[in-house]
């Protein structure tokens, strides 16, 4: 037979039972679909959380009091479990090193911010001046911290877009006195929104100095000290000399996590790479199912068309023909429904980047790959048993079959 | 054309073995038309098989054409089936979803023609037999004698030495079964075309030249009817 009559001939044969290999293409479409759309969405989040991760600028060392083991769980996990504080003095010795451009000490906090009889609980961010480079964020308005001895306060803060729409509306913020807590302060700079940042929504946001927010929450220990190096290069180094450094004041003893962002970046890829892979997976069973549904119909349709197969073999079909003919009647049924699979898997993203834009969805080249292999691998290996049958029938007790 | 020798044919049925054949000795020379006939269970069904190589024998040899096809593979026996011999059913088996032509034209298809000379031909010799104005018809669509005539079309496409037609007539009313045997004999004596006819109709059988009546597995007599 002709390579082009094979498909043709299997083409034949399955247009005669429309509403049964209609539902074996939609079974399989569901399965490619669901793959095709689990892998993407997957592998969306993965790109939206390393995309959000590298905003936050490439030299970032995040510094926690506390020792971990794995570097990249998250520093606030074990915030509690501290042996020895994070001081200011730590990160004042950390201005020894070369390697570090800014050193940005960072406490947080909630406290209440009141104006003009209005109130609001709000986050509260104490640092220095260079955290607005550490971070990358921008102003709207003012100023933001004024640089200076950290262990004084200046007496002003920095407030989020939406701190200063609910709390002043229409007037001017900028010079007003804002109540936080016990204090006051001067508000001297209005974050721009660029919205979220890991973990930080910059719009609801209170920035004290480093000094105002350790008397508001009566403490001397810092969350994390923020650090930008001078350069990417110089990360590594930078990380041993920032131990070496909390080492020497620490007595010794190596208590505090230092975290690059390259690692935390790698940890969630990581970790979101895996969630792709599982959901993909599960999603593959579906894949499972349809090729058993496959080789149940196509064995149906083998004892169907037994006198047909003596026929053929009456003819002059050799038994690999025949086998053949089979197996492509069963992976043109996968294959055809993987590209309607895929079809959907389109419709369904289009519809997904409309529900939710932020999303970067695109469909990744080997989830497609995979999910066409993967109904081929299947059309065959459940087909093979089928065929097999058929090739196999005696052509006379085939042809006396009715 | 024919030379069969010492054929045997055992089944095993649950745990007896029944012996279909049981040792037949036959030569059908080219252009002959032969009519095997005897009650059923004779054994003429499993010989007619044994001769479209459909089955093999437990024991002797078969020699077509000259050649020893006793021992030959799959592949090489579907070759000889494809290219040497033609069948006609008694139940037609014509492919219920595939039109007059393209039943017609399957054997072409096994044998990998391009499909331009396939269409040639399949029109050509549907043509032939009448069947033109039906071609594009599908089966359930068509007259009992208008299926054998369709199956005998398929048979005779790839132009076979060797035509075996099991019962032809035995699902057709008298006027249509008279016709495809006249049909069948035509080919025969136009196209030079070795005829075996299974029938259990002796009127059928009386109207072949030489009539081989089966018993119990063996030949058990033969007629040579006078010419004319």
């Amino acid at each position: 037979m002709r390579a082009l009559d094979l498909p043709r001939v299997a083409a034949r044969a399955l247009a005669r039972h429309p509403a049964r290999s209609g539902l074996l293409l939609l079974a399989m479409s569901i399965g490619v679909a669901a793959v095709v759309i689990l892998t993407s969405l997957g592998d969306a989040a993965r790109r939206y959380v390393t995309g959000e991760f590298a905003s936050l600028g490439t030299h970032l060392i995040i510094v926690t009091p506390g020792r971990t083991e794995t570097a990249g769980r998250g520093p606030s996990m074990f915030a509690g479990e501290t042996p020895r504080d994070l001081t200011l003095g730590d990160a004042a010795a950390l201005r020894r090193s070369t390697l570090l451009q800014e050193i940005a000490p960072v406490i947080m906090g909630e406290a209440i911010a009141a104006w003009g009889g209005l109130e609001r609980e709000v986050p509260v961010l104490g640092t220095t001046a260079e955290l607005i480079d550490v971070r990358g964020w921008k102003m709207a308005q003012g100023r933001f911290l004024p640089p200076g001895d950290p262990e004084r306060d200046p007496g002003v803060c920095i407030i989020g877009a939406e701190v200063r729409k609910e709390l002043f509306g229409p007037r001017r913020a900028l010079g007003e006195w804002l109540e936080i807590g016990d204090r006051r302060c001067r508000v001297t700079g209005i974050l721009a929104d660029e919205g979220r940042s890991i973990g930080l929504d910059v719009e609801k946001l209170v920035v004290l100095p480093v000094a105002a927010a350790q008397a508001l929450f009566d403490t001397h220990s810092l969350f994390q000290i923020l650090i930008n190096a001078k350069s990417h290069e110089v990360m590594p180094p930078a990380s041993d000399e920032i131990r070496k450094i909390l080492r020497e004041r620490h007595q010794g003893e190596e208590d505090v996590t230092v975290v690059t962002q390259d690692a935390l970046l790698a940890t969630f890829d990581r970790i979101l790479r895996a969630l792709t892979w599982t959901v993909g997976g599960i999603a593959a069973i579906s894949l499972l199912v349809a090729g058993i549904l496959i080789m149940n119909v196509m064995l149906v349709s083998v004892s169907q068309r037994t006198a047909e197969i003596g026929l053929l073999k009456a003819l002059g079909a050799p038994r690999g023909e025949i086998l053949r003919l089979f197996l492509v009647e069963a992976t043109g049924l996968s294959l055809a429904g993987a590209a309607a699979g895929l079809v959907l898997a389109v419709l369904a993203e289009i519809a997904i980047v409309r529900i939710y834009p932020v999303l970067p969805m695109a469909m990744p080249l080997w989830a497609v790959a995979a999910a066409l292999g993967t109904a081929l691998v299947v059309g065959l290996v459940f087909g093979v048993l089928p065929a097999r049958r058929a090739a196999d029938l005696d052509p006379v007790a085939a042809l006396s079959h009715h | 054309m024919i030379a069969l020798r010492g054929i045997e044919r055992r089944f095993v049925v649950g745990d007896q073995v029944v012996h279909a054949l049981r040792g037949v000795d036959l030569d059908v020379a080219a252009g002959e038309y032969v009519s095997l006939m005897g009650p059923s269970g004779s054994g003429k069904s499993t010989l007619l098989h044994l001769l479209g190589l459909l089955d093999r024998p437990s024991a002797g040899t078969y020699s077509l054409e000259g050649n020893d096809v006793t021992g030959l593979d799959d592949a090489a026996l579907a070759r000889v089936r494809r290219e040497r011999i033609g069948f006609v059913f008694q139940f037609f088996h014509l492919v219920p979803y595939l039109t007059a032509t393209e039943n017609v034209e399957l054997p072409l298809v096994l044998s990998g023609l391009a499909p331009s000379e396939r269409r040639e031909r399949v029109a050509a010799a549907l043509a032939s037999l009448g069947l033109a104005d039906r071609s594009e018809h599908r089966p359930d669509q068509l007259s009992g004698g208008q299926r054998q005539r369709v199956a005998i079309a398929r048979a005779m496409i790839a132009s076979p030495a060797l035509l075996l037609a099991d019962e032809p007539t035995g699902n057709l009313d008298r006027s249509s079964g008279n016709e495809v045997i006249r049909l069948l004999e035509d080919l025969h004596e136009k196209r030079g075309l070795t005829l075996v006819l299974v029938t259990h109709d002796p009127e059928m059988g009386r109207r072949a030249r030489r009539q081989i009546r089966m018993v119990d597995g063996l030949i058990h007599d033969e007629t040579m009817a006078v010419a004319g």
